[in-house]
């Protein structure tokens, strides 16, 4: 294909993802370095039959007038970036030079409200991608074991948690494992603590976002390693089998091995997803106990004062993440690349 | 083969298999099926204090309308509530989302399967870092832009920005389904006298369209899922579903009308069920296009 006619077909998906996704990156950007302006303060002096007294009033017409001859704020450089609400430097070396233990340390650095969403975003990252994995793993290779005709039955409804909309997903999630639900009631009976409550204890708002975690992309991975089993060359087994391998065995050294790449496609698809985890935490209504960095964009910029300055910071911080966690597969593709070429 | 010694399974494994399968098969399903049972009750049935058997008996609801079902919780959300306007408003998103990011898509795809210059392996790529990017991070790029051209809030501003969020997963699932097909076809048809697009639209239209279709459920689903994005670029009187199933929840649990989040929760549920239905095989596909190459 000539240069020209590649052009033409590509240009209007290249104009699109460059209009609406490489230049508001840009945009974010050079938000993140502007902070609003201030209101103008004017200082009056008012003197009255009891001596003088300077008053400050804010100045509507200056503020418009510079709110106006300035759109994007006052350039303020990273302060954004090291205010109270992002990485907090300041904060941070006041509770190490104050703190008496690193538990102490830690307890102030993770009540700042960046720190605190990081905190989770990546536990949740990096504890959900395995464990659905595992389950999706394990699904695939009970099912694939089992009568074939139940294929196509269990991937029915495997499929639901996964195709549904997020947010209604972890609410139908939600209501059950609520203290007035019906898993919920079962784990107070459980328990035997009629008080127990998911909106109560940070450890199990935790544990149930994470389960809504696994839940709700085991079924990827279980449809993806399903398709990867039918392809397990059967003489490789066979051969296995003759050598004497066990069932365990044969998985360990022969399926696994097979799926590997399967399960590396899976891992890179979920951890730039489960990185971005925000409906569950509107969902489950966890913003007391686990919030994430798109949470936090998000709330920024919803509210009568849209932050705009403030979540664009968060979400250069987020893009950084993305890349730090797509750089190992974008370092290998760029290396299978130059092989090629 | 099948059923040699070796392969035969003993019994406690096959039992441990099946048990494990049914436990899965329930932790998928059962949300739902309680979801939508409970949809036809009073919040106090589905959300019972007193005795979960309620919820499933529907007590509450007897005693309250005379019959153990009701649906007023779809006639609070769909008629009181408008939730039509919001149905038909996520209709419109998703038609338009749809056929629009499919027509440039795979004008876009088809291209980058069939030249083998440097720029393709570096739009691929860039095109995969797109897809990593969480759309909620471009949105504060976005809104100081929609306010100044007073487009913000309207439905063809979130068909746009939908679309283009799209562009990236499109542009790959159809570049890999492009490059299946022999380029041996639309070669011929070159050599027969057509130009590149005549070769485009005589030769691979007709042959491209389960791979459109199967992109095409994704594309869908993306428009038809995303909250992040329309809740913050759509007003009140123009959201969609998801945005307005949240709003549903800041204002309805001050007046106790949670049931008609529920409804409006299973009414959002109730076109994917179709969804998954009808086109299973193609979404599995879809989703295994990409892990096969991988």
């Amino acid at each position: 294909m000539k240069h020209r006619t590649f052009f033409w077909f590509f240009l209007p998906t290249g104009l699109a993802m460059m209009v609406f996704i490489a230049m508001p990156l840009v945009s974010i950007v050079s938000q993140s370095l502007f902070a609003p302006h201030e209101a103008v303060l004017v200082t009056v002096e008012n003197c009255g039959p009891f001596g003088c007294t300077d008053e400050t009033t804010i100045d509507q017409e200056a503020t418009a007038a510079l709110r106006e001859a300035e759109p994007m704020g006052r350039f303020v450089g990273l302060d954004v970036y090291l205010d109270r609400g992002h990485l907090a430097t300041a904060e941070i070396a006041e509770a190490w030079a104050s703190a008496d233990s690193v538990g102490e340390f830690a307890s102030v650095v993770f009540n700042l409200p960046f720190y605190r969403a990081l905190g989770f975003t990546l536990s949740y990252t990096f504890i959900c991608t395995p464990l659905l994995i595992m389950l999706g793993f394990a699904i695939a290779i009970s099912v694939n074991a089992l009568n074939q005709k139940l294929k196509g039955l269990v991937i029915f409804f495997s499929l639901l948690p996964m195709i549904v909309t997020p947010l209604v997903g972890s609410l139908i999630l939600f209501w059950m494992i609520d203290s007035r639900g019906v898993l919920g009631s079962f784990l107070q009976y459980l328990t035997d603590d009629p008080d127990l409550s998911l909106k109560a204890s940070t450890v199990l708002m935790w544990i149930s976002l994470f389960i809504y975690g696994i839940w709700s992309s085991a079924p990827f991975a279980f449809v993806v390693f399903y398709a990867g089993l039918q392809t397990v060359p059967k003489e490789t087994i066979e051969a296995a089998q003759i050598d004497g391998a066990t069932r365990w065995q044969q998985i360990r050294h022969v399926t696994i091995p097979h799926l590997m790449p399967l399960v590396t496609f899976v891992a890179l698809i979920q951890l730039m997803d489960n990185f971005r985890v925000f409906e569950p935490i509107v969902g489950f209504q966890a913003q007391a106990h686990a919030t994430s960095l798109s949470w936090i964009i998000f709330n920024d910029l919803g509210g009568e004062t849209r932050q705009l300055s403030a979540a664009a910071t968060t979400s250069v911080m987020t893009v950084l993440g993305v890349a730090i966690l797509l750089s190992p597969v974008l370092v290998r593709t760029w290396r299978d690349f130059k092989r090629k070429t | 083969m099948a059923n040699s010694v070796a392969t035969r399974k003993p019994l406690p494994l096959k039992l441990a298999l099946w048990g494990f399968v049914v436990v899965w098969l329930i932790m998928a399903a059962f949300p739902f099926l309680w979801t939508l049972w409970g949809s036809f009750k009073v919040e106090l049935d589905f959300f019972s204090i007193a005795d979960w058997t309620n919820a499933l008996t529907g007590a509450n609801t007897e005693s309250t309308y005379g019959s153990s079902l009701t649906g007023t919780g779809y006639e609070g959300a769909w008629i009181k509530e408008e939730f039509w306007r919001n149905v038909f408003n996520t209709v419109i998103v998703c038609i338009f989302v749809v056929c629009t990011s499919l027509t440039i898509g795979t004008l876009g795809g088809y291209a980058l399967s069939r030249s083998s210059f440097k720029y393709v392996f570096w739009l691929l790529i860039t095109a995969l870092i797109f897809r990593a990017i969480p759309p909620i991070t471009l949105v504060s790029g976005y809104l100081p832009v929609f306010f100044d051209w007073n487009v913000w809030g309207f439905l063809p501003t979130a068909i746009i920005v939908l679309v283009a969020i799209n562009q990236p997963f499109t542009l790959w699932m159809l570049h890999s389904f492009f490059e299946s097909i022999p380029k041996e076809l639309d070669e011929s048809a070159k050599v027969d006298g057509c130009t590149q697009f005549q070769a485009f639209r005589r030769v691979i239209i007709p042959v491209m369209w389960p791979g459109v279709i199967t992109t095409g459920l994704f594309s869908f689903l993306l428009a038809y899922n995303d909250f992040a994005v329309t809740s913050m670029i759509l007003n009140e009187s123009n959201r969609t579903m998801v945005p307005e199933i949240a709003a549903f929840l800041g204002t309805t649990y001050t007046e106790g009308n949670v049931m008609f989040a529920v409804a409006a929760v299973v009414s959002a549920t109730a076109p994917l069920f179709v969804l998954v239905l009808f086109f299973q095989r193609q979404i599995v596909s879809g989703l295994t296009a990409g892990a096969v190459k991988g």
